[in-house]
């Protein structure tokens, strides 16, 4: 009896959870029209793909992914190279102030990155950057929660492996390159993964520096068809599909690291 | 080991990348924020620096004389207050669920519940928005069943915080359910023995042992969960633009329509220092009650 209850506990959520990402793929499928109707069609009589067909031909969201997947992989690949050795430099090296320099730094990841918003825009517009990759790219190179993961990843390297390594005469730099990443890999990927889907998911900051409409990422382009397109949902849905899709298949093949990467944000103690 | 000046060029090297990335990016524009919210910086400002005047405190006496803000104050503590306890019970029951062990397939449920989390939050809420269609929608079809009938969720004030309350929750739980997963794979498991062997019951045994072993957990999952909350936008940005009515307007939605659709860009960074008040304010408040609940 009780077996029975818990089962059914976990069924009904899942359904819940899977419910509107089914009916969204469904209603993507269907004719204009096809979906507003009731009662609510779950299946769609024809499968057709004329949704995705004028998405990419008529709306050109080709355009708004290459921009996502430019920005996202840009500010992966960079803050995974700044943070990796910020990270590494907090863990293993002696230096004055570095306690309190990364209390600091922690401490004052409290403050909500709303409250630098304008300012970085203006900095920004200064420079020229606004409507290029640059506005989103620079900004997100270095982040205190990406140095804060890896330090706490490299801290449990073994000293005596650096120490080896200066013996058998080998430069700082080598020894980052040659002993702290390959063994940072796991720490390195899950902080890749947040990175990336972080970016990817972002609605306000490029929401905020991208203005002119071939610059946006596809959530903000999304956001605007919804502007002009409220009707038509079977499009709005095709949209939202192929939003989600990258995220999604980034996420399918590497969910170990990234459920690793979450347990290990919240052991902070 | 000798520490000699290749050390430092090394340091410099390694650290300081990032570390200006931070300070030009982060911390300097906290600095210029707090400057900008006693100045009058506006438009016209915008095109020409020398137009920025001090005023002092004005910002910050309009902001609390302005109704905008108090409602937009409410909205968000409506949304945290109600949305957050409610995220982080959710959260906890899927994990209780979860953990249990006549469950089989573990791995493909924490996969299922988990994907609302991992997908665009704009993408999910236009499907939402959808799903919230008084005429067409899915939830009032399946709400029809159960006697209840035609619930404009977005387009009434009554409803459309709620409505934002529950998709949040949807898109928001399998996160905090994976620490807690991890939070109760700690818990020894000789204490639930001792206690079986003492004959506790299983409400017993959850009060006394599973709650206040996941005292910490459950802490480290209210604070950041309030902390995101605090900071609701796109939600109500796609779905209702802050109507109806203004019912659905957030801080966060506030500070944007000001700062970047009317520049009123002093005035928008005083909007964003009292969010950020408030959020130390509520942190701190937070621990302060775990402490006590401890002593």
């Amino acid at each position: 009896m009780k077996k029975f209850i818990i089962y059914s506990l976990v069924i009904v959520i899942a359904i819940c959870a899977l419910l509107p990402f089914f009916w969204m793929i469904s209603a993507s499928l269907m004719p204009n029209g096809a979906a507003s109707v009731y009662p609510p069609r779950f299946i769609p009589e024809h499968v057709t793909f004329e949704q995705y067909k004028s998405l990419f031909t008529r709306l050109n969201l080709t355009r708004f992914l290459l921009n996502s997947l430019i920005i996202s992989v840009g500010v992966t690949v960079c803050s995974l190279l700044l943070n990796s050795m910020a990270g590494y430099a907090f863990a293993k090296h002696r230096f004055a102030g570095k306690k309190s320099l990364f209390k600091l730094l922690l401490s004052s990841m409290i403050i909500p990155g709303q409250v630098t918003m304008l300012p970085v825009f203006l900095m920004l517009k200064n420079m020229g950057l606004i409507n290029t990759y640059f506005a989103i790219i620079i900004p997100g190179m270095a982040s205190i929660f990406g140095i804060f993961l890896i330090r706490q990843f490299a801290y449990s390297i073994p000293d005596s492996l650096i120490e080896a390594a200066k013996i058998d005469g080998a430069s700082e730099f080598q020894i980052y390159s040659r002993i702290i990443i390959p063994l940072c890999k796991p720490i390195l990927v899950t902080l890749g993964i947040f990175t990336f889907m972080g970016t990817w998911n972002d609605f306000l900051w490029p929401l905020i520096v991208m203005t002119d409409s071939s610059m946006y990422t596809m959530p903000v382009a999304l956001a605007n068809l919804m502007g002009e397109h409220a009707q038509d949902t079977e499009l709005m849905m095709a949209g939202s599909v192929v939003t989600i899709i990258p995220v999604l298949l980034v996420f399918l093949v590497l969910q170990k690291y990234y459920i690793k990467g979450i347990m290990m944000g919240s052991v902070k103690g | 080991m000798k520490r000699d000046n290749s050390n430092l060029t090394m340091l410099l090297f390694f650290v300081a990348p990032s570390l200006a990335v931070i300070l030009v990016f982060f911390f300097l524009p906290v600095l210029a924020a707090l400057v900008m919210s006693f100045t009058d910086f506006d438009i016209y400002s915008l095109g020409n620096f020398s137009y920025v005047r001090f005023v002092g405190f004005d910002n910050y006496i309009k902001l609390f004389g302005n109704p905008t803000f108090w409602l937009s104050l409410k909205n968000t503590f409506y949304f945290v207050i109600i949305g957050g306890p409610l995220s982080v019970m959710v959260s906890l029951s899927a994990a209780l669920l979860l953990n249990s062990k006549v469950v089989k397939l573990k791995g493909l449920f924490r996969l299922t519940y988990f994907l609302p989390v991992v997908t665009t939050l704009v993408a999910v809420a236009i499907v939402w928005r959808f799903i919230y269609h008084p005429h067409y929608g899915m939830l009032n079809y399946l709400l029809g069943f159960v006697g209840i009938h035609e619930i404009d969720w977005l387009g009434d004030p009554k409803f459309s915080m709620p409505a934002i309350i529950i998709m949040a929750v949807w898109k928001n739980f399998g996160y905090n359910m994976i620490i807690f997963i991890a939070g109760l794979q700690n818990i020894p498991e000789y204490l639930y023995e001792a206690a079986v062997m003492e004959g506790a019951n299983e409400w017993q045994q959850f009060k006394k042992i599973t709650i206040p072993m996941l005292a910490p957990t459950t802490l480290f999952i209210s604070v950041i969960t309030m902390i995101g909350y605090f900071q609701l936008f796109a939600e109500p940005y796609v779905m209702t633009q802050g109507g109806p009515l203004n019912s659905t307007l957030s801080i966060v939605l506030y500070m944007y329509q000001e700062g970047f659709r009317w520049w009123n860009m002093g005035y928008s960074t005083a909007l964003a220092f009292a969010l950020f008040l408030i959020i130390l304010a509520a942190t701190l408040i937070q621990f302060k009650l775990q402490k006590e609940t401890e002593d």
